[in-house]
């Protein structure tokens, strides 16, 4: 072994793909965003990544004899990226889970961490461990560990997890009161104790789990001059040297590089007694088909209630807009050009985490509100357009004939400007359908994030993917239909 | 005979464009007065003036006794009298496209009227009979020919019994024969009291209907 870890130190990079540059890179991939300790952009020069994720990819580098080049990508999508050969190896607080044991060249153990819960100051005393957090919202990260710590707390102490895309907002939503608890390993609470004044660390540890690199399946041979890498660094303190920088240092880690250079092996950390990557394909679907189902009457029910929002308030924008003073008509103009003009995906962050301070909106409410008040914005466009489509001399003969502009409005004009809206409202509905999968940024769990979390956890896109198509699809078919029945009944007369 | 439709002095601008000018003109309960002068000499804009839909800068206009001020169109109670005291027969008809025939003429008797559905579904049959397009009642706009949306638009306009009926331009989509039966149609409607008032180039159409011819030329009545 230690004669393994020599011949890596000493020796360049054999492969053929590299033989012709000077210094062969090793590409690891991780994400910036994650941030301290982990791997965030250098205060110093954004260019430069720092972190203890950075410092470990430098040692290898150097054992490799290769130069180390960070590459940039989403946390959630590392699994798939080092498949794709987007980069060599991952290094990203990765947690060692059995899906990715089934479907990854994994490295051995280089961190021990603890899963803790977080609570408010206040409640240092009555939420101690999950148990007592029955029926209360907890909040964690998707598709790690303590997600599924929580997914069994749910099944059996009737917990709430709330699904975060990040390890930030988790604890700010924490101090504001949207949840009630945050489960994720101790380098995160750590983390979100220190920003979050107000917030404290229980001591009871959880569940432990370790972080790993993570390698495409055919590179095990590189995986293993890796693993050397680790253990020499494990021996002659480079790695505790590392996270004795980053404050990350404690006594549970001589005793995990203990095992680890004694060739000891430690089985990959999975909350249910049998993760889901060791199930069967069928198994797998039948446990995740409910929640899949359960998902797509959120999707559902999420994008009816905005649908009939947009169209309500696109009603009144519209109508402002043809029938309004010149002041009014100035304001929605504006406001339907800002709505327009930013991405959704920012009003949702404004909306939620943004107004945070001001006003809570619970997440469904948000995302109802904030896809409603997006979409409300190009249907005031199809409305004001299907209005002025309306032929003017009708409008001069509901005038002679008495009627008042109220009923002008809505026994002639309004009728025949929605004859004319139908098909690009029919349009929109099936478009916001599926943009209201964003709404998992502001914790609701739709459709599309329940297909994420599936595949991270059972380490494959075909199934899931596949699924959540088909489900896209039997909600937007009938959909055209009933659209397509609707305008045929009006030719008719 | 009784005025039902008085005009004295009318000038009609828009902007520095004058339209109409010094224009007087009296239509009598019975009557059948035919407005004849060529394209764009101002006559549609005089019909607009007195349904109520174009303002005027100067003069008097009276409908059976509603009086139209100038500068400025006629609102609230001034306007929801006019419109029991006039009805407007469009060139173009501008029936309701989204409504079939009948319920475009029952329409305004419900919801101006405040009659009962029923009631003015009987009445808006009767005119379509009248005017013998009855076998058309649940047609759509777009499934009329242009004689049939004409009568449709008639029947609409009678639909409140106004004692003025205006017309603009009615021979425009009809052959021959059917300018030989809407001049016996617009006879007949004058001879139950009303007074009709024709916008038309026509004259064989103003000679048919016997009525008698008012000339407006460059804006001005000669």
């Amino acid at each position: 072994m230690l004669l393994a870890a020599a011949d890596a130190r000493a020796q360049p990079d054999p492969r053929p793909g590299s033989a012709g540059r000077p210094a062969a890179e090793l590409r690891w991939g991780g994400d910036a965003e994650g941030g301290a300790p982990f791997v965030e952009a250098d205060p110093n020069d954004p260019t430069r990544v720092v972190g203890f994720d950075v410092e470990v990819a430098s040692v290898i580098a150097r054992g490799l004899g290769r130069t180390p080049r960070f590459v940039q990508v989403a946390f959630t999508s590392l699994d798939a990226a080092v498949v794709r050969g987007d980069f060599d190896v991952g290094l990203s607080g990765l947690e060692d889970l059995p899906a990715r044991q089934a479907r990854l060249a994994v490295t051995i153990p280089y961190y021990e961490f603890r899963e803790v819960l977080t609570v408010r100051e206040a409640d240092r005393g009555r939420f101690r461990t999950l148990d007592d957090l029955r029926g209360r919202r907890v909040a964690t990260l998707g598709a790690t560990l303590a997600y599924e710590l929580l997914i069994k707390a749910q099944a059996e102490l009737n917990v709430d997890p709330v699904i975060y895309e990040d390890d930030v907002h988790p604890y700010s939503d924490l101090a504001l009161g949207r949840v009630d608890a945050v489960v994720l390993d101790q380098v995160l609470a750590e983390r979100g104790a220190r920003r979050n004044p107000g917030l404290v660390n229980q001591d009871a540890k959880l569940a432990v789990g370790h972080y790993v690199g993570i390698l495409a399946p055919t590179n095990a041979g590189l995986r293993d001059r890796i693993n050397a890498i680790l253990r020499q660094a494990m021996r002659d303190g480079t790695l505790e040297a590392i996270f004795r920088r980053w404050g990350m240092w404690n006594e549970d880690q001589p005793r995990l590089y203990a095992r680890m250079t004694g060739a000891d092996t430690i089985a990959p950390v999975s909350i249910p007694e049998r993760g889901a990557a060791a199930l069967s394909r069928t198994e797998a679907l039948a446990l995740y088909l409910p929640a899949l189902l359960r998902a797509a009457v959120i999707t559902v029910m999420l994008s009816c209630l905005s649908m009939a929002l947009a169209v309500a308030a696109g009603v009144l924008v519209a109508s402002g807009r043809v029938y309004g003073a010149p002041p009014l008509r100035a304001v929605l103009t504006m406001w339907v050009e800002v709505t327009r003009g930013t991405p959704l995906l920012l009003q949702l962050f404004v909306l939620y985490f943004g107004l945070a301070a001001v006003v809570q909106l619970p997440a469904f409410a948000a995302a109802v509100v904030g896809l409603g008040l997006n979409y409300a914005a190009y249907e005031s466009e199809i409305y004001r357009g299907a209005l002025e489509a309306v032929p003017r001399g009708q409008l001069d003969a509901a005038r002679t004939l008495g009627l008042t502009e109220r009923q002008t409005f809505v026994l002639v004009r309004g009728p025949q400007a929605f004859r004319l809206a139908l098909a690009p409202m029919t349009n929109d509905f099936v478009a916001l359908l599926k943009d209201s999968s964003l709404v998992s940024v502001i914790t609701v769990v739709e459709l599309t994030k329940q297909t994420q979390i599936f595949a991270a956890n059972i380490g494959s896109w075909v199934v899931p993917g596949a699924m959540c198509a088909l489900l896209y699809l039997a909600l937007s078919l009938p959909l055209a239909r009933v659209a397509r029945r609707i305008e045929k009944g009006w030719r008719r007369g | 005979m009784t005025a039902v439709l008085a005009i004295r002095d009318l000038q009609i601008t828009r902007g520095p464009r004058v339209i109409v000018e010094q224009a007087s003109l009296s239509v009598a309960r019975g009557e059948l007065v035919a407005l004849m002068g060529e394209s764009g000499a101002g006559k549609t804009t005089m019909l607009r003036a007195v349904v109520g839909l174009e303002p005027f800068a100067a003069g008097d206009v009276d409908v059976d006794g509603v009086h139209l001020a100038a500068n400025g169109l006629p609102r609230g109670r001034t306007l929801r009298a006019l419109h029991t005291r006039v009805g407007i027969v469009f060139q173009f008809h501008h029936l309701f496209a989204h409504m079939d025939a009948l319920h475009n003429v029952w329409l305004a008797p419900v919801h101006v009227l405040g009659q009962p559905r029923a009631a003015a579904e009987a009445r808006a049959r009767d005119l379509l009979a009248l005017l013998g397009v009855d076998g058309v009642a649940h047609s759509m706009p777009h499934e009329l020919s242009g004689g049939e949306a004409q009568r449709v638009a008639i029947a609409r306009a009678l639909a409140v019994d106004p004692p003025l009926l205006l017309l603009d331009e009615p021979t425009a989509s009809l052959d021959a024969g059917r300018r030989e039966a809407l001049a016996a149609t617009l006879r007949h409607l004058a001879a139950q009291g009303r007074g009709v008032l024709i916008a038309t180039h026509d004259a064989d159409f103003a000679r048919a209907c016997r009525s008698r011819i008012v000339r407006l030329a460059l804006g001005r009545l000669v």
